[in-house]
């Protein structure tokens, strides 16, 4: 993703900044909370501005990490060495039970959902006997190496920016790798996701794990710094106070968290100790201001200060193309020509009262190209969304090679080889086009998220990123290569999906208006790519209103209207039958 | 447990519970039509209680200033954005609400706080003074964002969150306060009594659904309201003006947050830094609404209120614990209910 050598820098110049002659020991105090804090805005960058995920309980993992510890240390008399781990387990297995619980849910339940457990879990902390209850636990013992002790500012110094630093490169290793991608798709909403495979219910609950692991990291560094803990930092001002700092430095950027972090521990610090100054005797002025800089900063950049430094610097060239010669495994090809490969049988879709696919039936045959037209509101994207499993049939049954799959969800049709493309484009904006179209790989790779976070999934991921190069170039994008997809016009933004779709591999492809927003050149490639598709083997079934290019193209053609079929054939027939007719150009046309 | 503290502690529990059903309402107004997760709702509810319980004890309550102090910077906001096309009406009509308004009731404020005013007037001053903050906040904060995620609003609100508190303790002080009651007297009925405020209560309570509901039902604004919610484009494209819809919602819930305020503070003790927990129950009830049924709300409320009050009985050391553990089940069903296609946001 991007060169290591200003993570290098960055971390050479912390590592420097203790020994600076004149350094004031409380400047160290400072970047010690800002370590511990950008550990845990870190984690809200993955979980809100990367996975659309908000959260305000963040504190309460911090807790869990920082009495993890504590009671360990000080009641069973465990090293912290060995506290660690325990901490860390805490909180994640914590995150398990109550992400569960909450990352189903969405928009608006999830943030609220968080706050409500994240203060219950602060009364909690301040009500049990065996925490300490208000009090909170003391003499916890410092961090040691050997015979030496961090009981310094200074000394833990080390611990918590090594932390932080290794923290964020797994970070963005995660980021940029195959979970990543998906991880990145969640906040577009999860249908288009899902048709690749993606099990975005997992995918949500990795990114509470990993946010919460981060957290209760930071809640243990913390533990051995202060050498006391007490409920109040875990309250909800706190988890509301880390959501902000993730969303003042730049919700989407891992270093947006520690610049946040920088910002507003270094921000209520200036504030403490010299607004007194200017307006002197009176209580709380730096929390005013604090909150009004904060409406303010808002206002100028909604986006967070990281994405606003950035735009500064000048542009880096796109990446590098990846080595196409790399391949995948691919599935054994379908039966020859005249098997039936998709058969829709009497299906039907009610909403309501609306029934919206009226007992249909048709198949499609290997190697062939289906068209499926209609009138606006005949029914066709229902079909589509029937046979992809988006949406799940009243009635009827759709089976693949044989198989039925009527209750099957997406990830499993995808998995039997049809991909699909969306009549609303459904990519992400701020994805290049070559990781957008290696989301459609995703099945086709076996990395997990470990093996990503510690780049032990290179191979892999070439691989994945060798097939989506290929198909870019099979559809002609290869210049838009690097760039974000939301950068591209609507026309070619389909071709990109299209790209995304032939990544699964796939036996059936099926496209909804594939051709529309094409300029007249762009739908005849279409034509010809779609053809060779078929000559090589594959089977497409799509939706269009583009008569001229759907007469030249299908082979046969399926015509709905109200949701019921009326004709099928080929498009010599279809283009005479007096009912077709009837349906688009009224009574005796 | 006799039936003689059952029954006291269900009178306590609706009671709370009204006020947390009409906060509930306030939320899912300001958030359906904005966006806007409201968390300066419960300084509305101290800012309210307190500025009344000042005038009644013929203080002079720094809110009023600070209206005016909010008037002139949306004022100032105003100017600017129509800096390339001003013109006179558009100027006065920003002079009058923004200016002139809060001087009045500044001028009035000072004039009665001097001497003592009966309780009908602190409760008059003091909500045209809180509608007045509620309306110059959504101008000069939340207006300027409106095109932008809930996520930043949500930040937003923080911030104002923060300041108002901060502002709240410079205004009244570190002590709590108490107000004289709205309406006082009392009646038995059987081991029960009742105080007038507590009826107060509830009479408001149930005025304030009923309003709302005959507000959105029946009225122009309260359609547009509800469209404004439904769909901002949408909206707009039929001539619906978007900031009226917003500066509606704020001012309703400054109204309503104020009136709550006012109803408690002659019950309870309140602190520059109460409004915050009062704020959150109303959430919890407005969550278990689902943040858009307004008679699921109000009942949720209810039950917050009856949880609160039984297990402040029982067992009062995790009586915060489990009114907001309550939401641990209602979000289980609501995530086993979750609809299955869900198009994205943002």
């Amino acid at each position: 993703m991007q060169s290591r050598l200003p993570i290098l820098v960055f971390a050479l110049v912390m590592a420097a900044i203790p020994f600076v002659p004149g350094m004031p020991p409380f400047w160290i105090v400072l970047l010690d909370n800002i370590g511990l804090t950008a550990l845990v805005a870190m984690g809200l960058v993955l979980l809100t501005g990367v996975g659309g995920l908000t959260s305000f309980g963040q504190a309460a993992f911090v807790g869990f990490g920082a009495y993890t510890t504590a009671v360990l240390s000080t009641a069973y008399g465990l090293s912290p060495w060995l506290t660690l781990p325990l901490s860390l387990a805490v909180s994640g297995s914590l995150a398990v039970l109550l992400g569960l619980i909450t990352v189903r849910l969405s928009g608006h339940y999830l943030p609220l959902g968080t706050l409500a457990w994240g203060l219950g879990l602060f009364y909690l902390f301040s009500k049990l006997e065996f925490l300490g209850r208000n009090d909170g636990i003391s003499a916890i013992p410092p961090l040691s190496i050997g015979t030496f002790k961090m009981l310094s500012p200074g000394s833990i110094y080390y611990a918590i920016w090594v932390a932080v630093i290794l923290s964020a490169l797994l970070t963005m290793n995660l980021l940029d790798s195959r979970t990543g991608r998906a991880i990145r798709a969640l906040r577009r909403g999860h249908v288009a996701a899902e048709a690749f495979g993606v099990h975005t219910p997992r995918a949500k609950l990795l990114v509470f794990i990993h946010a919460a692991v981060l957290a209760g990291l930071s809640g243990w560094l913390y533990a051995h710094l202060q050498r006391a803990v007490n409920p109040t930092p875990f309250g909800a001002q706190a988890g509301i106070e880390y959501l902000f700092i993730a969303v003042v430095g730049g919700a989407g950027y891992v270093w947006g968290g520690v610049l946040g972090a920088a910002i507003v521990v270094v921000l209520k610090e200036v504030l403490q100790s010299y607004l007194p100054l200017i307006l002197p005797g009176s209580g709380q002025v730096e929390t005013i201001v604090f909150g009004i800089m904060l409406v303010a900063l808002l206002q100028l950049a909604p986006g967070g200060l990281w994405p606003w430094l950035i735009s500064f610097l000048p542009e880096r060239a796109g990446g590098k193309k990846p080595d196409t010669s790399l391949k995948l495994e691919q599935r054994p090809r379908a039966p020859g020509e005249g098997s039936i490969l998709l058969q829709v049988d009497k299906a039907r879709k009610q909403f309501g009262g609306v029934v919206a696919v009226n007992n249909v039936s048709f198949d499609v045959q290997a190697r062939e190209i289906v068209a499926l037209i209609g009138p606006n509101g005949a029914g066709k994207s229902t079909t589509f969304n029937l046979i992809t499993g988006v949406l799940s049939a009243t009635a009827g049954s759709i089976s693949v090679l044989g198989k039925k799959v009527d209750k099957a969800p997406p990830q499993e049709i995808v998995k039997l080889g049809i991909s699909r493309t969306f009549q609303h484009v459904k990519l992400v904006p701020d994805m290049t086009v070559l990781e957008n179209v290696a989301i459609g790989a995703h099945l086709r790779g076996h990395a997990g998220p470990i093996s990503s976070m510690l780049r032990l999934d290179r191979a892999d991921e070439a691989k994945l990123l060798a097939e989506a190069a290929r198909q870019i170039e099979r559809v002609g994008l290869t210049e838009q290569m690097h760039q974000l997809a939301g950068s591209l016009s609507l026309g070619q933004q389909r071709i990109v999906e299209i790209a995304r779709a032939l990544c699964v591999d796939p036996m059936l492809l099926l496209l909804d208006e594939p051709a529309a927003g094409l300029r007249h050149m762009e739908k005849q490639r279409l034509a010809t790519l779609l053809r060779d598709l078929r000559d090589g083997g594959m089977s497409v079934l799509l939706v269009e209103h583009d008569m001229g290019f759907v007469m030249n193209l299908a082979d046969r053609i399926v015509v709905l209207d109200f949701g019921t079929k009326i004709a099928e054939g080929t498009p010599a027939t279809i283009k005479t039958n007096p009912e077709v007719i009837k349906a688009y150009l009224g009574v005796a046309a | 447990m006799n039936t003689t503290i059952m029954l006291f502690l269900m009178q306590d529990g609706i009671t709370n519970g009204a006020i947390y059903a009409l906060l509930g309402l306030a939320l899912v107004l300001v958030f359906a039509v904005t966006r806007v997760i409201l968390i300066p709702q419960g300084e509305f509810v101290t800012y309210g209680a307190l500025t009344y319980a000042s005038l009644a004890a013929g203080q002079m309550p720094g809110t009023a200033k600070l209206a005016l102090a909010l008037g002139i910077g949306a004022f100032a906001f105003d100017l600017i954005v129509a800096r390339k096309a001003l013109h006179g009406r558009l100027i006065l009509r920003s002079v009058v609400t923004n200016i002139v308004l809060p001087s009045i009731v500044l001028a009035l404020t000072v004039y009665f706080a001097a001497q003592k005013p009966p309780v009908a007037i602190c409760i008059v001053l003091s909500l045209v003074i809180v509608a007045m903050i509620g309306l110059y906040l959504y101008r000069i904060a939340f207006q300027p964002l409106a095109h932008t995620s809930v996520l930043v609003l949500l930040i937003a609100s923080v911030g104002v969150h923060l300041a108002l508190q901060g502002l709240g303790l410079l205004f009244f002080g570190a002590e709590g306060q108490r107000g004289p009651a709205v309406l006082s007297g009392a009646f038995t009925a059987g081991a029960l009594r009742f105080t007038g405020q507590s009826l107060t209560v509830y009479g408001i309570t149930v005025a304030f659904i009923v309003g709302l509901w005959l507000f959105f039902g029946l009225t122009l604004y309260g359609k547009a309201l509800r469209a404004t919610a439904v769909n901002r484009l949408g909206a707009r494209l039929a001539g619906i003006r978007t900031t009226l819809s917003g500066q509606i919602a704020f001012l309703l819930a400054s109204v309503i947050g104020a009136l709550s305020g006012i109803m408690i503070v002659p019950i309870t003790t309140l602190y520059y830094d109460s409004g915050f927990l009062i704020g959150l129950k109303g959430f919890v009830a407005a969550i278990i609404g689902g943040l858009v049924s307004y008679p699921l709300t109000a009942v949720a409320a209810l039950v917050v209120g009856l949880v609160e009050a039984f297990s402040s009985f029982y067992a009062s050391n995790y009586k915060e614990v489990i009114v907001f553990m309550l939401l641990i089940p209602v979000l289980l069903l609501r995530s086993l209910a979750a609809p299955a296609v869900e198009e994205e946001k943002d």
